[in-house]
């Protein structure tokens, strides 16, 4: 048995591609979910093989969602956007779907997913969505906020609300006023997905919120410290300065 | 806005380097045509001269603060008339004032009054009809920009609206409901086809109209509204009141659909549960009043909400229609996000022009 969530805020969307997985007596439709909140919960509790997705939702979209989760599944978006979905075929994901879609496209997709998995019998997939999700990081769908999990919860960031950003091992620390989150990404990802109006990578470790920047000293030789609005202190190397000034329009 | 005259730095050289030359010539004219001696004679001159550049700054200020309608050029002409009389008598009661005792000068200065009088009018009235020439070009010129801008942009957010609001959402997602209905309920789908049908002809007819009733504007949104529904099942329900005497009432096409796609967006798209959007019209004081109120979760809003292109342009366009900046207002509580739009009837508007 293959399980399949199917997650998508409209009813009727829904409600097609479960018609169209008529033809495929083998994939078991577990769940259909309404948002990426619902849907996040459905994944960590049924342990899908497959996701069809929808990329605008409620709360939080598609990309957000598949951020927080820990165990991948394969991936067929299903969305009217074209833009996103340009960006999916380049780099090869299960499939990207533009609604309205045929019967026949449908079929392909999940299709050529079997094949492969019976060929091979490991996800294989999960690469390529993985490669999918760097690439449309960076489009600014959601570059005007991150999304973190914090004990099970979801919390959304605001990127304005963002101090700086602090390499710390396999994890990227997210540093804002209430406090410190922790994310699964890597530094030069949100140096990607980030607006450079707003963010500069002033430090190998570190990514700073200009806007939050008071004042800058000199520190050591050829270093400088960057002074936040709350006090706080963040280093600025020698090739981070240069950046800095651009930023801040200097 | 009208610049003022002293703060264009070219007009302010003009003047004074003319003031100065004819300053000069006239001074070297006294001097060697009527023998008057050079002290007299730059006196005269100056005082002359600079009160002249006074007169004429000064008429060309006030005009720039007051036009009458009617009958410009007969207050032009006045104005003038009494400007020259004024800086007649003051140049001479001040040059009497420093040479009383030479007598030969005061003669003189008395029996050159009409000859000082007919130049002095000449010129301010010169300036005078001018500047009422160029104030009028100007106001005619920052018309036409408005009137241009003004279509400009009303093509701009129809061409926005069809390529960014329809097309990649609305119209597709529209499209995908249409294929789910078909195998299940395929009457319920063709419903759908007409009226989404009606709703891009709606788009496109309206098009070249400036003026629209708000019965048909009420009409297209419900059609907007009723295709919602079917995509979302029964999560949106919609509350439209137009109240009575509102049926005769006019205002600008594309204005309240990117208030209700708005509301829509916000209120629908980034939530879940069953909502109501609502949609309120009324008439006070000649002003049509359009309220639209959805539901929105403040702890979910993405920052900086109604400075979207959708409010932003509604703003400029009332500004643009109306020259007023106070016809949009957005209000929102813990739950309720308010837009309210006024809209002033055209033929009070033509009263106002």
């Amino acid at each position: 048995m293959i399980k399949a969530i199917i997650i998508d805020d409209e009813p009727l969307a829904r409600l097609v591609v479960r018609e169209y997985l008529q033809g495929f007596p083998q994939v078991t439709v577990l769940q259909e979910c309404n948002d990426g909140f619902e849907g996040l919960k459905a994944i960590q509790q049924h342990q899908p093989d497959i996701l069809f997705l929808d990329v605008q939702m409620p709360k939080i979209n598609g990309f957000e969602m598949l951020e927080l989760v820990e165990e991948m599944p394969a991936v067929i978006f299903t969305t009217a956007f074209e833009e996103h979905a340009i960006r999916a075929f380049e780099v090869n994901a299960v499939d990207y779907l533009l609604k309205p879609f045929s019967k026949d496209r449908f079929e392909k997709a999940l299709q050529k997913w079997l094949d492969r998995q019976s060929s091979t019998n490991t996800t294989t997939t999960t690469p390529d969505t993985t490669q999918l999700l760097e690439t449309a990081a960076a489009s600014p769908l959601q570059s005007n906020r991150i999304v973190v999990k914090i004990n099970g919860k979801i919390k959304i960031i605001p990127v304005q609300d963002v101090h700086y950003l602090e390499a710390a091992d396999d994890y990227v620390k997210i540093v804002t006023q209430e406090g410190p989150f922790l994310k699964n990404k890597t530094m030069s990802f949100f140096e990607q997905s980030l607006d450079p109006q707003q963010f500069a990578r002033v430090h190998r470790s570190y990514i700073l919120n200009v806007n939050q920047v008071t004042r800058i000293e000199p520190y050591e030789k050829e270093n400088h410290l960057a002074i936040l609005r709350n006090g706080a202190k963040v280093p600025v190397s020698k090739t981070g300065y240069p950046k800095l000034k651009t930023a801040l329009g200097l | 806005m009208i610049k003022r005259p002293l703060s264009d730095r070219s007009f302010r050289w003009t003047l004074i380097v003319t003031t100065y030359v004819f300053l000069l010539i006239y001074g070297v004219v006294l001097i060697q045509w009527y023998r008057l001696s050079p002290a007299i004679a730059w006196a005269d001159s100056a005082v002359h001269l600079l009160l002249l550049a006074f007169a004429v700054l000064l008429i060309h200020h006030n005009l720039s603060y007051y036009r009458p309608g009617k009958g410009r050029y007969v207050f032009v002409i006045s104005y003038s008339t009494v400007l020259t009389g004024l800086w007649l008598a003051a140049a001479t009661c001040q040059l009497k004032y420093f040479f009383h005792l030479d007598t030969v000068y005061a003669q003189w200065l008395n029996q050159s009054l009409p000859v000082h009088f007919i130049i002095g009018w000449l010129v301010i009235t010169g300036m005078g009809l001018r500047s009422l020439a160029f104030y009028d070009m100007v106001e005619q010129r920052e018309d036409l920009a408005r009137k241009e801008t003004s279509e400009r942009l009303s093509r701009e957010a129809e061409l926005y609206k069809l390529r960014q609001q329809l097309q990649p959402h609305f119209l597709f997602n529209s499209l995908n409901s249409i294929n789910a209905l078909i195998a299940i309920r395929p009457q319920e789908a063709r419903e759908m086809v007409l009226r989404l049908s009606d709703f891009l002809r709606g788009t496109l007819r309206r098009e070249d109209q400036q003026w629209i009733l708000l019965p048909e504007e009420l009409q297209y949104l419900q059609w907007y509204l009723d295709i919602e529904k079917v995509r979302f099942g029964h999560r949106l329900s919609t509350e439209v009141v137009a109240q009575a005497g509102t049926d005769t009432l006019l205002m600008p096409p594309m204005l309240l659909q990117p208030v209700v796609e708005n509301a829509i967006k916000y209120g629908l798209y980034d939530t879940t549960d069953a909502i109501t959007i609502t949609i309120k019209a009324w008439v006070q004081d000649n002003m049509l009043y359009v309220q639209v109120q959805n539901p929105y979760d403040s702890a979910l809003q993405q920052p900086h909400r109604g400075t979207g292109f959708g409010l932003s342009s509604i703003r400029r366009r009332l500004y643009l229609l109306f020259a007023r900046q106070d016809l949009l207002e957005t209000s929102c509580d813990d739950l309720i996000f308010t837009t309210l739009i006024k809209v002033p009837q055209p033929h009070d508007k033509s009263n106002n022009n």
